[in-house]
């Protein structure tokens, strides 16, 4: 043990250097596994956790392996990890969105007109035919209708028909496979009934950047001994008496991890925002958000009471226009200047795949003087060298932005969500925060799992996993769009995102391709109107480290027979290298698409 | 092609065209209509023309330009020249010293919550300030429940509920709360403060009407605030009020548009601890045709026989009220919120619930732990006579002191105390919460753990009374709690002994 523990050391000197500097740019690729082991006299403390039980792989059963094979893949080869390496500062260029052919346009909108007449007609004789199943749109007994039938519209002749592609019932850890519980629609399509039986269905749609999603290791064994320590709850409101000392020592790793002086947690990542805008701006400030912000960013901001600006997604120009205009018009009718301006931006899209422009939004806020508020929901863990977000990306000092926002959802396998600034911030947002003082505080196994992701990906336990996970997953998004740019495939969003939205368009394409991939035993996530607009409904893939090669081979194949099926391949090469219509076999392009996938731009 | 050609190919287009109006319904009438306003008068036509297009230019005018008349014209160098001299405020203010002292004071536990905790500043307290009324935290059975649901799913959801974040184990959970409370269905969300801010506006909208108890907590009144509906407000427990407030709507509304009309109330006060009288509400509610959304974040779990809330407290079928909003973060010691009511409210808000439309599920093994606890309170009914036992013999104590009265319902075991207007109009008080922050500390140095109750005051609508909160514990013995009443008591006296006297 001995020789183990001083190695474990200075893995954690090594991993604190790094903390300090999270913008060096270094690829820690190299410094797990081949640097000099320098003596330290003790092992320093990694808190309360005792993680010494269960990080132990060796002697484990052959079923042991076959499930834990479940849940996060065997690497097949070491060449399948990519550190990503953007340069320093640089803005980001603008990813090519490509049009499709106009029939296919056209289809669309005659696609969703049919859906609408269809709708209105059975609509309008359904209410005076068949009243008792309508009898929830209609005014009985003097009680208005719950809900009027012209709001619940869409949700009931159009989404209703993809029902059966959501919310599909699962059992067991979402990882590499989910294992969905089979369902049947009877009584036309009224109601599901479970068959009894399940279908392992690789991931593509689960949050699970790094894979983390899993019922053994370090972050289970954690999570079980503070269930075992702690219970499942701390019962009261952080303000009150919920803190305990797993929240403190959480709050400061998350700190450290992200680059500032200090956090909060809180236990859901959408009331997050929710609670913060209110707590930042109030009447006389102006937020100004990007137009495709996540709805909890809408529903904090509305609370705040601040006026609410947006601009065209990612569009830079655009922004300065509508700052030089607010600021030199100030507010509305009596034209004082705002009291603050907020800009709020999202760090990784989660419907475009798309990464702010961190750098032209900092060099802006020097010369504007606004307070930037970047929500890192799906980039924190998932982007950037270390995982540590868009500030580690694009190499710029977390300093810069003022708050720093994500969840704790979707990279790191938890739940909730955290706010990261100046201590004197979050001192004040600990009066004044909404999530702190009513809101129930995070369950301690939560913070235990949140604690041993962090760890694992710094590298102070099991050292060399984290950045494994970290290399796998950008690779994995790499190779992936690679791949499916080169069938012709329309996809949007920036080479490096682990989200590949891929275009479908018509509405009715939506459920063929869930239902086709489900046939293939792949769970994938379509979206359409209202999250996206009208016309451009998608599937999107959520790659993850969890995967291997093999597995994306799997799926770049059932793409391929799909784009052949249903007519996907509309790709007109306009962001492709050579300009011409990109139709690779796919044989080609699992050949060649480990070496390509490695290259600066896809 | 010769001229000729052309000229016969013009003239059957323009034939074949005029044929394909004539076929068009209605085209006679515009034909007509053209005709009668010509007159032999070219004039005429373009005039009405011009009207024509000036009205179609008119429509599709963007609706919103009128805010551009406030739009004042400036040079680049004059917008570069306000850029420059622009300072925005701090983005929060600086804390004050009195704030500063009042984080530094937030406990905090060392090791597990309990009926006793450590504290970081060393000492040990009875803890009289977290929701663990029925001591269900310390339970095995539940620990060993959660821990299996985390070797079986992992940790967190990974996903919204809409895409594979439904587990079998939510499902259960969903169906456990509607036996629990005898209801034909229920969702979970991820968070109980989040769960009502959700409910209110995936139902009310512009237009429509909410009636609502004027001491709700902010989760509700963050939720009326998102919906834009019509607010009146009552008096707060007061049912004659109410009524009033209902009589008033129905002259106010009358010959308009019948809208949906909600009263929406808490079963039992956070901020007061006292108890809504829920057989009233629901005779009103027939009466002025409305529907109630019923927040029993704080009685599920704590009132009624088997811990039902305030539907069994009473007697009243839960199916009466249409909405209950209920948290399973606070006795059954795991995390979310739900809503129960019929099937089509729940099926809804899958839909159209914010909150549970755009947030990842509750962790599976916090729906498992919610389940659990369930189970047990209906197995172990005898909890919730000790519950009400320990908190008669702490009211019993309490009610004895001479500064401070309590608004809460006997029955309640979550007590608020408040200084007595006599004792505020005789005594120099300037800051109340500073007088029962040293209660506190005093109560913590004595080894009892209270808090006061926290607020922000600038999110509150109504400002709420300073008092101390005491939520009471089976996991604490009688005699202990009468210990933990007694210590209170005396650092009440201690407490205000030390504020001087106004004199007159």
């Amino acid at each position: 043990m001995p020789s183990n523990q001083t190695k474990l050391a200075s893995l954690f000197a090594q991993a604190q250097a790094q903390i300090q500097l999270p913008s060096s740019g270094s690829a820690p690729a190299t410094s797990a596994s081949s640097s000099p082991v320098a003596a330290e006299p003790s092992l320093p403390s990694l808190g309360i956790i005792n993680y010494s039980s269960g990080t132990s792989t060796n002697n484990l059963s052959p079923e042991e392996v076959k499930k834990r094979g479940m849940q996060f893949a065997p690497l097949s080869h070491p060449s399948h990890r990519y550190v990503p390496h953007h340069p320093k500062g640089k803005p980001l260029a603008d990813p090519v969105e490509e049009e499709p052919p106009l029939f296919y346009l056209l289809s669309t909108y005659i696609s969703y007109l049919i859906l609408i007449i269809f709708g209105h007609v059975r609509d309008f004789f359904g209410k005076r035919f068949k009243k008792e199943k309508y009898s929830h749109l209609i005014q009985q007994n003097g009680y208005a209708p719950l809900n009027s039938d012209f709001d619940s519209f869409y949700i009931r002749r159009l989404q209703a028909r993809l029902e059966d592609c959501f919310a599909r019932p699962t059992i067991g850890v979402p990882g590499r496979y989910v294992t969905l519980l089979d369902r049947v629609r009877k009584d036309h399509c009224q109601k599901f009934s479970f068959t009894g039986t399940t279908t392992d269905c690789l991931n593509l749609s689960s949050y699970n950047y790094l894979g983390f999603a899993q019922s053994e290791g370090q972050c289970a064994d954690a999570a079980e001994e503070i269930i075992r320590r702690y219970g499942t709850s701390s019962c009261s409101p952080r303000a009150e008496a919920g803190t305990t000392d797993l929240h403190v020592e959480t709050e400061e790793l998350i700190a450290r991890f992200v680059g500032k002086e200090a956090a909060m947690v809180f236990s859901m990542g959408y009331a997050t925002n929710a609670a913060a805008f209110p707590s930042l701006v109030s009447k006389g400030c102006l937020i100004i958000s990007d137009e495709l912000n996540h709805a909890s960013i809408r529903f904090g901001a509305r609370l705040s009471g601040a006026v609410i600006k947006t601009y065209k997604h990612n569009n830079m120009a655009d922004l300065e226009h509508l700052l030089r205009d607010e600021i030199s018009q100030g507010q509305p009718r009596t034209h004082r200047p705002w009291k603050k301006i907020l800009i709020v931006v999202e760090g990784l899209y989660s419907m475009e795949g798309t990464m702010c422009n961190l750098p032209v939004l900092v060099a802006l806020k020097k010369k504007y003087k606004f307070y930037l508020f970047v929500d890192e929901a799906h980039s924190i863990g998932a982007i950037g060298p270390n995982g540590r977000g868009v500030c580690d990306y694009f190499g710029i000092d977390p300093s810069e932005v003022d708050i720093l926002m994500g969840t704790l959802t979707k990279s790191f396998g938890a739940a909730g969500g955290y706010i990261a600034a100046d201590k004197s911030i979050i001192d004040a947002l600990k009066l004044a925060n909404l999530g702190y003082v009513y809101a129930e505080s995070m369950s301690p196994p939560v913070l235990a799992q949140i604690e041993a992701a962090l760890r694992t990906i710094i590298g102070e336990i099991v050292p060399g996993e984290g950045d494994e996970r970290l290399q796998r997953l950008s690779f994995n998004s790499r190779y992936l769009r690679l791949g499916l740019k080169r069938l012709g495939f329309i996809t949007y969003g920036h080479d490096d995102s682990p989200i590949i939205p891929l275009l479908l368009y018509a509405p009715a394409k939506m459920p063929a391709f869930s239902h086709e991939m489900l046939r293939r035993k792949i769970a994938v996530v379509v979206v359409g109107y209202p999250a996206t607009p009208l016309v451009t409904s998608r599937v999107r893939f959520c790659v993850s480290a969890a995967l291997n090669k093999d597995d994306l081979d799997t799926i770049l194949k059932a793409c391929d027979e799909l784009g052949d099926l249903l007519m996907l391949k509309f790709s007109s090469g306009a962001s492709s290298e050579h300009g011409e219509k990109p139709r690779w076999k796919v044989e080609d392009v699992i050949r060649k698409g480990v070496m390509d996938a490695k290259r600066d731009v896809l | 092609m010769s001229f000729h050609d052309t000229l016969v190919y013009i003239n059957s287009t323009v034939e074949s065209i005029s044929a394909q109006f004539n076929r068009i319904p209605g085209s006679a009438i515009v034909l007509r209509y053209v005709r009668s306003s010509y007159q032999n008068d070219p004039m005429r036509s373009f005039l009405e023309l011009c009207l024509f297009l000036f009205a179609v230019r008119y429509f599709l005018a963007s609706k919103y330009s009128f805010a551009k008349k406030d739009f004042i014209k400036l040079s680049t160098k004059e917008v570069d020249e306000l850029v420059d001299e622009w300072t925005p405020e701090p983005l929060v203010t600086p804390l004050d010293e009195a704030q500063q002292a009042d984080i530094d004071k937030i406990p905090v536990v060392v090791g597990a919550s309990g009926p006793k905790v450590k504290l970081s500043t060393g000492k040990s307290a009875m803890n009289l300030a977290s929701f663990n009324m029925l001591n269900l935290l310390g339970n095995e059975q539940i620990r060993d429940q959660a821990i299996k649901t985390v070797r079986e799913y992992g940790v967190g959801a990974c996903g919204p509920s809409g895409f594979y974040g439904t587990g079998e184990v939510h499902i259960k959970t969903e169906k456990d709360i509607s036996n629990f409370l005898r209801v034909p269905a229920s969702l979970i969300y991820a968070q109980a403060f989040n769960t009502i801010s959700s409910t209110i506006p995936a139902f009310a909208k512009r237009g429509d009407i909410i009636v609502a108890d004027s001491a709700i907590g902010v989760a509700i009144q963050k939720g009326i605030l998102i919906s834009r509906s019509t607010v009146r407000w009552f008096k707060h427990n007061d049912m004659d009020d109410l009524e009033r407030v209902l009589q008033k709507v129905q002259t106010d509304f009358k010959g308009q548009p019948l809208t949906r009309r909600f009263i929406v109330t808490e079963g039992l006060f956070e901020n007061i601890g006292d108890i809504v009288d829920l057989p009233r509400i629901i005779e009103l509610k027939y009466k002025y045709k409305y529907r109630v959304i019923l927040d029993e974040s704080c009685s599920i779990g704590v009132l009624g026989k088997t811990g039902r809330g305030l539907t069994e407290y009473f007697n009243v079928p839960a199916t009466e009220v249409d909405m209950i909003v209920g948290s399973l973060a606070t006795t059954m010691c795991a995390g979310g919120g739900f809503c129960a009511g019929s099937d089509y409210v729940v099926a809804h808000q899958r839909i159209s619930g914010n909150g549970y439309v755009f947030s990842a599920a509750v962790p599976g093994y916090l729906a498992a732990t919610a389940s659990e606890a369930m189970a047990i309170m209906q197995s172990n009914p005898d909890m919730f006579t000790q519950l009400l036992a320990n908190t008669r013999v702490f009211r019993a104590i309490i009610d004895k002191t001479n500064y401070m009265w309590s608004p809460s319902d006997p029955d309640s075991p979550l007590i608020h105390l408040q200084l007595k207007s006599e004792v505020l109009e005789t005594r120099r008080i300037d800051d109340e919460d500073k007088v029962l922050q040293d209660v506190v500390d005093e109560c913590i140095a004595n080894g009892v753990l209270i808090t006061r109750s926290k607020v922000v005051p600038s999110q509150e609508i109504f400002p709420v009374e300073s008092t101390l909160k005491i939520m009471i514990t089976t996991g604490l013995t009688k005699r202990e709690t009468e210990k933990a009443a007694a210590v209170v008591k005396a650092a009440i006296s201690k407490v205000m002994s030390k504020v001087p006297k106004i004199k007159h």
